[in-house]
């Protein structure tokens, strides 16, 4: 049923740390390796080897530049996946029913069976979030990788996202933003986490923490580091065999 | 967006069918028997051949049926039920016109409600997405309503209707350029409030994801003939109500409204083709495009 739940009993989503993102990419591509081998139709590559290379993906890093009024440029990496929104706007587009919210977690899936492949879902997602695969013709998104966080099989160490897990830099959270003990609620309310077009109204469940300011460059030639004068060259001048060397070659 | 040739021959012919069957179901042009027959063979040829060509950028069409479940919230399902509705209730009424020489009025109103009704549904498809500043606005099922209505009442034989009705359209148009243009900024997204980056300075896209294309720059990011859309919005006015008003300002053969006919139907799709090309989806931004 494409009519959003009034509440969800959990909010599961990712927090998204734009300090720490080092723009490596490895989210992307473990997103992939993990949706492509288990639930649902694989996200398929069209000509990958060749001079015009495109795929499916349902995690991919933007980088931007921010240029402030004085001082130096600042590159920030941006992670961009589905961001689960409270009120989503590629559910209730959905003609089938194939896109849902689900009342017990807050996660947004397609049943892949009951897609037509109108592709309206992704015109209503402000975000780019959904993608259409072109071999298999369905609605591509991020799952929230359901198919890891409930799953038994694995260790429980396991039972997270794969970006969240395969992240080196510790830049991506995942847990119950319901909860305002959880580990996420609490990065959102120290950090000052942020929603992405909130004036569009969806309510995204996915938060971003805005990078912290840089530590600037000491400007002017008086300035000097405090440790400087520990630092000063110790041997002033060469003794020994290579410093009668060094006179005698000098001299000739 | 990129400006499928399928969505905009289903937008424009379901349009120009449904808005001859409204007027037939409102009993005008009053006819019978085989004058009513030519007239709701050319009505259901535009409006079926509109949703058939609609049924061809479907990635699975197999499982278009499955499309009539979600009428509570989507306006596409919504389309779908009005247009059967429709087409159910115009039937019987016009098997009623064209064998029994009978005009079963109720079954022609609610076929002409139901009709109107399902432009409004598919302009509803477009309004509804915020995140198409270009279209979420009540002039976009306004454009819709009166392009529809304009073509009905030409391909109806209502000369003077037709002739109002078409500069009525041509007006709401090019009020809906001039506010279209302005309607991304007027929106308030920008990539400053995309990346939430903008208390810290002026953000500029670096470096995209990708080095091919994907998807998303595919199907929104269209930016192709945008530069020529001046030229192409004063062809599409000159095609869809110009030649068409003063075709039909000249004395009346039926020659000359098939050819007014025809210049109006080529100036709408010049138009529609116009309607997804200029429209700018806030995911383009993301990739310093709109």
């Amino acid at each position: 049923m494409t009519q959003l739940p009034q509440t969800t009993a959990r909010k599961l989503g990712l927090v998204i740390d734009l300090d720490t993102c080092v723009g490596c990419h490895a989210c992307v591509i473990s997103c992939k390796g993990w949706n492509t081998e288990n639930y649902g139709a694989p996200l398929s590559d069209t000509d990958p080897y060749g001079a015009d290379p495109s795929g499916t993906f349902l995690n991919r890093v933007h980088s931007y530049e921010v240029q402030p009024e004085q001082g130096t440029a600042q590159l920030i990496h941006f992670p961009k996946s589905c961001l689960h929104c409270e009120d989503a706007p590629c559910v209730t587009v959905c003609p089938t029913g194939a896109s849902y919210k689900r009342v017990e977690d807050g996660i947004v899936l397609v049943n892949e069976s009951d897609c037509i492949g109108c592709g309206l879902c992704a015109w209503a997602c402000p975000y780019g979030a959904r993608e259409m695969d072109a071999v298999e013709k369905v609605m591509k998104k991020c799952t929230l990788c359901v198919d890891r966080i409930y799953n038994e099989n694995l260790p429980e160490v396991d039972r997270e996202p794969a970006c969240v897990r395969t992240c080196p830099s510790n830049a991506r959270h995942f847990g119950d933003f319901a909860d305002p003990d959880s580990n996420v609620s609490k990065l959102v309310a120290e950090r000052g986490g942020i929603d992405l077009m909130p004036e569009q109204g969806t309510k995204p469940v996915n938060k971003y923490l805005p990078p912290r300011p840089k530590d600037t460059l000491s400007e002017g030639a008086g300035d000097i580091d405090i440790l400087a004068p520990y630092l000063e060259p110790v041997a002033q001048e060469a003794k020994g065999f290579l410093g009668w060397l060094d006179k005698t070659l000098e001299k000739l | 967006m990129h400006p499928a040739p399928s969505v905009i021959f289903f937008s424009v012919f379901s349009g120009v069918g449904f808005g001859l069957l409204t007027f037939l179901g409102f009993g005008v042009p009053h006819v019978f028997g085989w004058n009513a027959f030519v007239f709701f063979v050319i009505a259901y040829l535009c409006a079926v051949g509109g949703l058939v060509a609609s049924t061809f950028h479907l990635g699975h069409p197999e499982r278009a049926l499955k499309a009539f479940t979600q009428w509570r919230s989507s306006w596409l399902s919504r389309e779908g039920w009005c247009a059967v509705l429709a087409l159910c209730f115009m039937a019987i009424y016009g098997i009623g016109l064209v064998f029994f020489d009978v005009r079963w009025g109720f079954f022609g109103v609610i076929g002409a409600v139901f009709s109107i009704a399902t432009v409004y549904t598919t302009s509803m498809i477009y309004t509804q997405l915020e995140s198409v500043p270009r279209w979420h606005s009540p002039g976009t099922p306004a454009m819709f309503l009166s392009f529809s209505v304009a073509a009905g009442a030409l391909l109806a034989g209502e000369i003077h209707a037709a002739m109002a009705l078409i500069a009525i359209a041509a007006l709401l148009q090019i009020a809906l350029w001039v506010v279209g243009d302005g309607a991304l900024e007027a929106s308030g997204t920008s990539l400053a409030t995309a990346t939430g980056l903008g208390q810290n300075g002026s953000v500029r896209a670096f470096e995209p994801p990708h080095t091919g294309t994907n998807y998303l720059l595919k199907e929104f990011a269209f930016v192709v003939g945008r530069k020529h859309s001046l030229k192409l919005r004063v062809i599409s006015i000159v095609l869809f109500a110009v030649i068409p008003i003063a075709l039909l300002i000249a004395p009346f053969s039926h020659w000359l409204v098939l050819l007014a006919v025809i210049s109006h139907v080529a100036g709408a799709l010049a138009s529609r083709w116009l309607f997804f090309a200029e429209a700018e989806h806030v995911v383009g931004l993301y990739y310093g495009k709109r």
